[in-house]
């Protein structure tokens, strides 16, 4: 089971100081945080895509490929990569660059992307949100997976005899995760093509993710791609601790009701009550993310919120040591108890490669 | 037969809620005994309407309510007058709901103010809300000034009792003529989980469809 970080990047006042960190700040501080993340143990570091103030993040690539070369263990993703709004031949280039660049330690995680604006501003129209996800990542699939693509769809340019350099490292695309809140077909959409499901669990009751992620994994195994339990399946957490939880709940509480998401709303307690938001000990955080797999069955990838709503660099860097110390390394010894042989982990470029090393064996037995 | 009535007032007690309530129990005696009458308060759940809009999810009481309002087989909505339309608590509530989950509902709205002279807040804000939700509004609205509580009527016209009961004859003969709402009907979100295969999804975007 893979452990991370995801990160939104925006760049938020510290309502505790007043004080704004300047983007140049934000940067370097989500680059200390994915160095930090490796540090501390943990397996994936993600980055959101924004193309609006306050967030910084809106090229992926640029700081995922600077992170990889400081880093030597760490698995680059997004959080998410905007399939929709962006040229499908664009993402196919520039991860496939960042694939070589970082030998392998990449993958994606697809996302709609929920700002208006944005949609015209790259001369998109909203209403199509869903065919443009369709269309766009059924471009992308084939181009991480054929040499030369003649494509016509309706909305982009036609490709005829188009070559997308550079070719996946190995011949082995990228993994992709599909991100999804609320869309059924979303998760239609991984099913379909047995790729990963990351339910961004985080600001909504379970039920609901409940009804997506079991329908995921329905149509997983409806396609041929192993059982229900088999499939690939990620979710949010978003936790702040510290040794004594009341302290952590004093600590964190400014930061709560200031938040850009949720704040000025719910009480920390009612949101703690109904969302995965866990502030409190370790421990705390430990019972209530073991509490997924009761919920949403055996999974692949955790990933936790830790550095929005203007914590100080220094606050979620000592957040990211008891996370990686204390909490991570019990969780996985935790989730591992009961784990049935035959979930997978989380495909790597290192298992895909094997796979798809042995299919090759296969094939060349049946042909001899 | 699930009679459902939403209240906006403000006050305890409530004319808004006294309105509802006619309307009601007017209604019921109509569908007979199979008719439950549950009243949602919004008042009540004021704040988490409001954290529904802040957070973009509703709260587990909210939740209860909507799924109380989305699974009846014909409701009554009745809000006071407040500068000039339905108060925003009322409206607010309607927010939160998914656009479709009144789509075909038979609805009586009612509206309560201090003066007759607001009544065609219920013809034109009233109305046209519900048409845009798609709900079946019956043709009698019932709008009660605080001075229709000591009325009887006269040579024009009955009083505010005559009025609600025609429009509860409406409500109670459009529901009657409605088989009751399926299990499958009134789930929650209506049916976000039906699956259609992917290749659908793929045809639907080749060029030329």
């Amino acid at each position: 089971m893979q452990f991370g970080i995801f990160s939104v990047g925006d760049v938020t006042t510290d309502p505790t100081t007043g004080r704004t960190p300047t983007e140049a700040e934000r940067i370097k501080a989500m680059v200390r945080i994915a160095l930090k993340a490796e540090e501390v143990g943990l397996d994936v570091f993600a980055t959101g895509e924004h193309h609006n103030p306050p967030f910084v993040p809106s090229s992926p690539t640029t700081m995922l490929g600077y992170i990889a070369a400081r880093t030597e263990r760490l698995i680059l993703s997004t959080a998410t990569t905007l399939i929709t709004t962006n040229d499908p031949v664009k993402i196919a280039e520039d991860y496939a660059m960042l694939q070589h660049l970082a030998d392998g330690r990449v993958d994606l995680m697809m996302g709609r992307g929920n700002t208006g604006p944005v949609y015209p501003w790259f001369g998109q129209d909203i209403r199509q949100g869903i065919p443009l996800a369709i269309e766009n990542y059924a471009l992308l699939h084939r181009l991480w997976r054929e040499d030369v693509v003649d494509w016509e769809g309706r909305f982009r340019t036609p490709l005829q005899g188009f070559t997308s350099t550079p070719r996946p490292l190995d011949g082995v695309p990228p993994f992709v995760w599909h991100g999804s809140i609320r869309s059924p077909e979303i998760a239609e959409q991984a099913a379909y093509y047995g790729d990963g499901f990351f339910a961004n669990n985080i600001f909504w009751p379970k039920e609901h993710f409940q009804r997506l992620i079991g329908l995921y994994r329905q149509r997983y195994a409806h396609y041929g791609h192993g059982t229900p339990e088999q499939a690939i399946v990620g979710l949010g957490g978003q936790v702040f601790m510290r040794r004594n939880s009341q302290d952590a709940i004093r600590e964190f509480r400014p930061y709560f009701d200031n938040a850009p998401v949720y704040g000025h709303g719910p009480s920390l307690e009612e949101f703690m009550a109904e969302t995965p938001l866990t502030v409190g000990s370790p421990q705390q955080v430990i019972d209530r993310t073991l509490k997924f797999r009761e919920y949403f069955g055996d999974y692949q990838r955790q990933l936790f919120l830790m550095d929005h709503a203007g914590l100080p660099l220094k606050t979620v860097l000592e957040q990211l040591d008891i996370l990686g110390e204390e909490v991570v390394p019990v969780l996985r010894k935790e989730f591992a108890i009961g784990r049935p042989a035959n979930v997978p982990d989380a495909p790597t470029h290192a298992s895909l490669l094997a796979a798809r090393r042995q299919q090759e064996d296969q094939e060349k037995e049946i042909t001899v | 037969m699930r009679l459902v009535a939403v209240t906006a007032g403000l006050t305890q007690p409530s004319s808004t809620r006294l309105l509802a309530d006619r309307l009601a129990q007017s209604t019921a005696e109509r569908l007979g005994e199979t008719a439950g009458i549950t009243v949602v308060e919004l008042r009540e759940l004021a704040v988490d309407i409001a954290n529904a809009f802040v957070t973009g999810f509703p709260g587990a009481r909210l939740r209860a309510a909507i799924d109380t309002v989305t699974g009846a087989d014909g409701l009554i909505a009745v809000t006071p007058v407040f500068s000039a339309s339905y108060s925003g608590l009322f409206k607010s509530f309607f927010d939160v709901l998914d656009p479709e989950a009144l789509a075909g509902k038979p609805v009586l709205i009612g509206a309560t103010g201090g003066t007759p002279r607001h009544s065609l807040v219920l013809e034109h804000a009233m109305r046209p809300l519900f048409a845009y939700l798609r709900a079946v509004v019956v043709p009698t609205a019932v709008y009660a000034a605080t001075q229709d509580w000591g009325e009887t009527g006269d040579a024009y016209g009955g009083g505010p009792a005559e009025r609600i009961d025609r429009a509860a004859a409406e409500l109670a003969d459009l529901m009657a003529r409605r088989a009751p709402r399926t299990a499958e009907e009134t789930k929650v979100n209506g049916a976000a989980e039906e699956v259609v295969p992917f290749e659908e999804y793929l045809a639907s975007i080749r060029p030329g469809n």
